[in-house]
């Protein structure tokens, strides 16, 4: 936008620096099949229209990269199952219109439930504090980006009402699953994540022959990205190059790769629309099990849950998400898209998040 | 002492309690209260406004225009207004937008038991400001008491009344018109979020609430060439933001509107914030702004007459009617680019990460 232009710190000429990267992507252009991995790029690509300034053969497709998307039904239908048994829920704004089996912890919310939206687990143990009458759970949801915060919480301690319910995920372990199954050429890769984690963890999928390039949040670091990208592809290299320098070190955040793992133990976790993948989630460690809502609450839950599985089971959503999330499909294959399936009645969770691939295609670019 | 300065159940129950409390609090903090014979401080059943004969006469056409307006916001008094200011802002700016000069304005406020008699006195000296800025009086008005546990805050409707010699539409856009925004966007919406959140960025950004009726009254005199009204269509984005009023006005008017984004006004501030959140300045509510569809002959000379309002000081071109897809809003980036700008969903939600 207009101030931002001006005054951008990091760059002298946003607008004319893109206007040469865009044209020289264009020039001699290789077909390419290239993958972002994260919500918030999804979001920059199709806010700023910057499929519309490619050539017709450069694809960019959206991964598994909204954390609201993947978090699979079981999750959500548990948290909604202990906000209904009387316990305070506590999440992100954009969980609550996320589908469930059955309803939503907004639906939830109307039939009386208590579930509130926060921005931070920090604000939510604030509240926990104020009313030590109440049981509170934080439905802790989130990529290498919101881990660390939970983390630091785990570690200052919660107060004795309070605990998490977690759903965690680790993104190398389904790009390792990407790789095997679809057909892609090359990644963007998640510039707030690589933040922490560093580049290192994408060093082996480039020495399995795809190209990486960690890439920040303007239009011009994608489409510098992207020039990166092609340009190795053009030359058959493969190895990670880093468009977002002012953010991300090689080694990432140590202080907070530290933090993960002195709080957390690695385990196998199911994403929505990709499975159990080995190794891909975090679990509180056994010392800090008395934070743990869903052993804390598990004879609270569990019944139900149980009979809502069974209910899901027969339950058949014509929703693709699941091909979408893995740049099978776009949402335009969907049946249901903007049809029965919309952001104000959402069906399937990539039309829920402001970052879910349909959710960003409805808004930005449906005729 | 303390007990004394809260609003009670008996201050709604028409007694010696509720006459003091509409004299000392309501009627002392109002400087304009008749728009006829019977005004605010008759306490009669109802008040009357007097018709002004020459107008109707030099206007054959002319008409009432009136609308409503209830107003709960959170929280109640925020950097550049309170709920009193908005309430008054929000009712006489849907007058203005219509193109009708805001005669009267009723007030029916609906208060909590426990509400700080303070604050009510607070409230009800903002409205009197909004309404002596545009010369407007509060001649009828209603109070209610509820129960603390029905209700956690004050609820104020304000219905205004206006008159004008033909109504600025939402649907008269034409292809060939410029669209005009009246200043920087969003403040309103971001300057809530970030008091009602406590974030810590922001701090000096307040809402733009504010009474639009004398910067517009000067651009409905502009004429054509062929002697027509130039502002073709008006719209207030409040809630929904600019990208909920662009929608309705390109479906209304059958047309399509083209947005340059690199001509969007928006404060830095605004815009870090936004991105930080996830949210989209577009979707961000204004008190005190106007959308105007104006015939492109006349833009210049209409932009400029906003220009010398100090509510309109940072008012700008913003995009154009074309004849493509009608109903749509496109928003072209500096790139050259091209997306659509959708209606809202809902209240935009910040983001995960």
């Amino acid at each position: 936008m207009i101030i931002m232009a001006r005054t951008d710190p990091f760059l002298e000429n946003p607008v004319e620096i893109q206007k040469k990267l865009v044209a020289a992507i264009a020039a001699d252009p290789k077909p390419a099949r290239i993958m972002h991995i994260c919500g918030t790029h999804e979001r920059t690509i199709a806010k700023y229209g910057i499929r519309s300034l490619l050539p017709a053969g450069i694809e960019v497709l959206s991964g598994p990269g909204c954390p609201v998307c993947v978090t699979p039904d079981d999750d959500i239908d548990t948290a909604i199952l202990l906000a209904k048994k009387g316990l305070t829920v506590i999440t992100f704004g954009d969980m609550l219109r996320v589908p469930g089996t059955e309803e939503s912890l907004f639906d939830a919310r109307a039939e009386g439930a208590d579930v509130r939206m926060v921005y931070s687990i920090d604000d939510a143990v604030k509240i926990a504090k104020e009313h030590p009458e109440k049981e509170f759970v934080f439905f802790s949801i989130g990529f290498e980006t919101t881990i660390p915060t939970t983390a630091a919480a785990v570690l200052r301690g919660f107060p004795p009402n309070f605990s998490i319910y977690t759903s965690l995920k680790l993104t190398p372990p389904a790009i390792a699953l990407l790789v095997s199954d679809i057909n892609v050429d090359a990644f963007i890769a998640p510039g707030h994540v690589a933040v922490i984690t560093g580049t290192v963890p994408y060093n082996d999928f480039a020495r399995a022959g795809y190209p990486f390039a960690v890439a920040g949040f303007e239009s011009y670091d994608i489409l510098l990205g992207i020039k990166m990208l092609t340009d190795q592809l053009k030359k058959g290299t493969s190895f990670v190059e880093n468009a977002y320098v002012r953010a991300v070190k090689a080694e990432g955040n140590v202080i907070a790769q530290k933090m993960m793992s002195d709080v957390f133990d690695v385990s196998d976790v199911e994403w929505r629309g990709l499975g159990i993948i080995p190794g891909s989630g975090l679990v509180l460690k056994e010392k800090y099990k008395e934070y743990d809502a869903g052993i804390k609450y598990k004879e609270l839950y569990a019944p139900a849950l149980e009979k809502i599985r069974e209910i899901r089971a027969k339950k058949k959503k014509n929703c693709i998400c699941a091909a979408i999330l893995t740049g099978k499909a776009t949402p335009a294959d969907c049946p249901m898209f903007g049809k029965t399936c919309k952001p104000a009645n959402p069906v399937g969770p990539c039309m829920v998040s402001d970052e879910g691939m349909c959710h960003s295609w409805y808004k930005y670019c449906r005729d | 002492m303390a007990k004394e300065n809260r609003i009670s159940m008996e201050h709604g129950a028409g007694g010696q309690l509720m006459q003091s409390l509409i004299g000392e609090i309501i009627l002392k903090n109002l400087t304009n209260t008749k728009a006829g014979t019977v005004g605010l401080e008759s306490l009669d059943d109802g008040a009357t406004i007097a018709l002004d004969r020459s107008f109707l006469s030099d206007n054959p056409n002319a008409e009432l225009v009136m609308t409503t307006d209830s107003h709960v916001v959170k929280p109640i008094f925020f950097p550049g207004g309170d709920i009193g200011k908005v309430a008054v802002c929000g009712a006489v700016n849907d007058l203005a937008v219509m193109g009708a000069k805001p005669l009267a304005v009723s007030s029916g406020m609906i208060i909590p038991e426990g509400f700080s008699i303070t604050d009510l006195e607070k409230i009800v000296q903002s409205m009197d400001a909004a309404l002596n800025e545009i010369g407007v009086p509060l001649i009828t008005g209603d109070t209610k008491t509820i129960e603390g546990t029905a209700l956690d805050s004050i609820i104020i409707n304000i219905a205004a009344i206006g008159i004008c010699d033909a109504p600025v539409r939402d649907c008269g856009l034409r292809a060939g018109d410029k669209i005009i925004v009246s200043g920087f966007i969003a403040d309103h919406g971001m300057a809530l979020l970030t008091k009602r959140e406590g974030f810590e960025f922001n701090s000096d950004l307040e809402s733009d609430t504010a009474p639009l009726w004398k910067m517009i009254e000067p651009i409905l005199d502009v004429k054509t060439a062929d002697g027509k009204r130039a502002v073709t269509a008006m719209k207030d984005p409040t809630r929904g933001g600019v990208a909920d009023a662009l929608n309705e006005m390109a479906q209304k008017s059958k047309v399509c509107i083209r947005v340059y984004e690199e001509k969007l006004p928006i404060r830095e501030t605004v815009h870090v914030s936004c991105e930080m959140l996830g949210l989209d300045p577009l979707e961000i509510a204004n008190e005190g702004k106007a959308i105007i569809g104006v015939h492109h002959d006349c833009a210049e000379y209409v932009l400029g007459l906003l220009k010398q309002h100090s509510y309109g000081r940072d008012a700008a071109v913003i995009g154009e009617v074309v004849d493509e897809k009608p109903g749509k809003v496109i928003l072209v980036s500096a790139l050259g680019s091209t997306r659509y700008v959708d209606v809202p969903t809902g209240d935009p939600i910040p983001r995960v990460c």
